[in-house]
C-alpha cells in the first residue's frame, strides 16, 4: 500500500490542509518528513493530525504530500527524559474514587507508563503525552478551574500533560513538578519536543 | 540611541511586529499586530523594514515624550494626533521635535491605532519577535507610565508621502470565509444561518478571539482530539456561538473549525468594536 492510498486530509481554508492519522506518532513522523523535504510548506503535529500550511494550492500541496516517501525521513534519535513529580494533586482523591483505586495505585499507574510527547499546544508549549494507562482515562472535570498552577501534572481522557504556566484548565491534577518546561531564552524554548519519551518519577515534597 | 518616554499608555498599548509564526510547532502563538495592514503601512511610512516593531494602541489615549527629534506615523483607528499641541494628520510620517509630546486622542472609529517610529521600537526581542503575546505572556510587557522605549536605526529614507490613501476602518465588516476541516459538521441550513446572520461582536472579544453573538447555531455534541489551529479559524464551541481565533489564540484547539478567514478579514475584524455587525460570506 502506498501513502497515496492512506492519506486522509481535510481542507484548512486557504491556509493548507489538515492530515488525519490513527495515532500521534504517525503525525510526528509526517511532520518531520515534510520539514525535511523540499516541499514549500510548514508542518506541525496535533494529537492525531498534522497541519500543513503552504501558499501552494490545495491540489498541488496534496499532490506533493502524496509523493513523500516517509521511510527516507531522517529519524531523530529518541530522547528519554525523567520528570520528577510530587504526587499531592488536588484531584488525586477524586481520581482514586472515580477509578476505584487507592491514591498509591493511581500514582503507580501514572509512574509505571512510558509516555511519548505527541505535540505542544494550548496557550504556551503545553505538552500532550500519549501512553496513559487505560484505567486512568476519565472525562475532563465538569467545571474547569479558573487557575491551574504552573508545573501541574494532570490527566484527561487518554492524555496526560504538564501545565507550563498558570492558566485555566479542566484536567485532573495529580501532582506538580519543578521542571522548567519553557524557557524563552532557549532554542528550542520547550524542554519537551514531539517524539520525546518521558517517564514520571515520584519524589517527596 | 534615542528613545521615547511613555507619559500615558492609554487603555492598553502593546509592542507588536509581524509575530513569531515559526514557533507554532513549539506551542507558541503567532501574536503580532492584530491589524497587520495598518501596522505595515505605518512602518513603510517611516521607512522601516517589514520586521520593525510598532505600537498597537487600543482605543487611543497614548501620550509619548520624544527625548530627541524623531519621525513618527500613526495609522489604523481614527484618533486625533497632536504634536506639542498642534494637530497632525494620520497615515503620513511627520517629525516630532526633541522635547515635544505626541498625543493620541480616544479613537472615534475603529479599535486599534498603530504608531511607528523611524528606526523601529528597539525593545529586546523574545523568540525572534518583539510582539506581546497576551495569552502566553511572552514578549515586552504592556506599556506603563515612565517606560523608556529605545528607537533603532534604519538606512532607508522615509516615504515622505503627503498622506497614504487609506480609508478609515469600517464600522461593520463583511469577511470572506473559506471552508475549513469541519465544514461538514454544519448542514446546509446551518451554513445558511452562519452566512446570513448579522452577528455582533461580543464585548468579551480580544486578541485571543473574537466572539460572535447572535442566534446560536446547531453545535456538534462532542469535542475533537486537539489539532493545530491558527489565527482566522472560525470555531464552533458547544454553545453554538462562533469564535474567530485571533493572533494570541492557543495553537491547538478541540472545537470544530468551520472555516478560515484570511488576514485581510482579520485586519478588518481587529478594528470592529463591541456591538459592530459582522457578516461572513462563504468564499471558495
Amino acid at each position: 500500500m502506498t501513502q497515496a492510498d492512506i492519506l486522509r486530509w481535510r481542507r484548512f481554508g486557504d491556509a493548507g490542509v489538515l492530515l488525519e492519522f490513527d495515532d500521534g506518532i504517525e503525525a510526528t513522523r509526517w511532520c518531520r518528513a515534510v520539514e525535511a523535504s523540499n516541499i514549500d510548506a510548514q508542518a506541525r503535529p496535533g494529537w492525531r493530525s498534522a497541519l500543513i500550511t503552504s501558499t501552494m494550492s490545495t491540489a498541488s500541496l496534496i499532490e506533493a504530500l502524496r509523493s513523500l516517501v516517509l521511510d527516507d525521513a531522517p529519524t531523530a534519535p529518541v530522547r528519554h527524559l525523567n520528570i520528577e513529580v510530587v504526587y499531592d494533586g488536588e484531584d488525586l482523591d477524586d481520581v482514586a474514587a472515580s477509578t476505584g483505586m487507592s491514591r498509591e495505585a493511581v500514582v503507580a499507574r501514572h509512574t509505571g507508563a512510558l509516555y511519548t510527547v505527541v505535540c505542544l499546544g494550548f496557550s504556551r508549549a503545553f505538552p500532550y503525552l500519549a501512553g496513559l494507562d487505560r484505567s486512568l482515562w476519565l472525562p475532563r472535570r465538569s467545571t474547569p478551574r479558573v487557575r491551574v498552577p504552573a508545573g501541574s501534572v494532570a490527566i484527561a481522557a487518554e492524555q496526560t500533560g504538564i501545565y507550563p504556566q498558570a492558566s485555566p484548565g479542566g484536567w485532573h491534577l495529580l501532582g506538580r513538578t519543578d521542571a522548567v518546561l519553557f524557557d524563552e531564552r532557549c532554542e528550542p524554548p520547550s524542554l519537551l519536543q514531539p517524539g520525546d519519551q518521558v517517564r514520571f518519577m515520584t519524589v517527596r515534597a | 540611541m534615542t528613545s521615547l518616554r511613555v507619559i500615558d499608555p492609554g487603555n492598553l498599548t502593546l509592542v507588536q511586529d509581524l509575530g513569531r509564526a515559526s514557533y507554532a510547532a513549539q506551542g507558541v502563538a503567532r501574536s503580532g499586530a492584530a491589524d497587520l495592514g495598518s501596522h505595515a503601512l505605518a512602518q513603510r511610512l517611516c521607512g522601516n523594514d517589514d520586521h520593525a516593531a510598532g505600537l498597537e494602541v487600543l482605543l487611543g489615549g497614548l501620550v509619548l515624550h520624544a527625548i530627541e527629534s524623531c519621525v513618527i506615523a500613526v495609522t489604523g483607528a481614527n484618533v486625533a494626533v497632536h504634536v506639542a499641541g498642534v494637530p497632525q494628520g494620520r497615515n503620513h510620517a511627520f517629525t516630532v521635535p526633541a522635547g515635544a509630546e505626541v498625543a493620541l486622542s480616544r479613537a472615534t472609529i475603529g479599535m486599534r491605532a498603530y504608531v511607528a517610529v523611524r528606526g523601529g521600537f528597539a525593545v529586546p526581542a523574545v523568540l525572534g519577535s518583539r510582539s506581546r503575546d497576551t495569552l502566553g505572556g511572552i514578549g515586552p510587557t504592556p506599556l506603563a507610565v515612565g517606560d523608556l522605549l529605545p528607537v533603532g536605526h534604519v538606512a532607508n529614507a522615509p516615504a515622505w508621502l503627503d498622506v497614504a490613501a487609506v480609508h478609515d476602518p469600517n464600522e461593520h465588516v463583511l469577511v470572506g470565509l473559506v471552508p475549513g476541516p469541519h465544514d461538514d459538521m454544519l448542514d446546509d441550513a446551518g451554513w445558511l444561518a452562519l452566512t446570513r446572520t448579522a452577528w455582533r461582536v461580543d464585548p468579551r472579544s480580544d486578541r485571543i478571539g473574537i466572539r460572535l453573538a447572535g442566534t446560536p447555531l446547531p453545535a456538534p455534541a462532542s469535542d475533537l482530539p486537539s489539532f493545530p489551529v491558527l489565527a482566522g479559524c472560525v470555531q464552533l464551541p458547544g454553545d453554538g456561538m462562533p469564535v474567530i481565533l485571533g493572533p494570541d489564540s492557543g495553537v491547538t484547539g478541540g472545537y470544530p473549525v468551520l472555516g478560515v478567514i484570511s488576514q485581510s478579514g482579520l485586519d478588518a475584524l481587529a478594528q470592529a468594536r463591541p456591538g459592530a455587525l459582522v457578516r461572513l460570506r462563504r468564499a471558495g
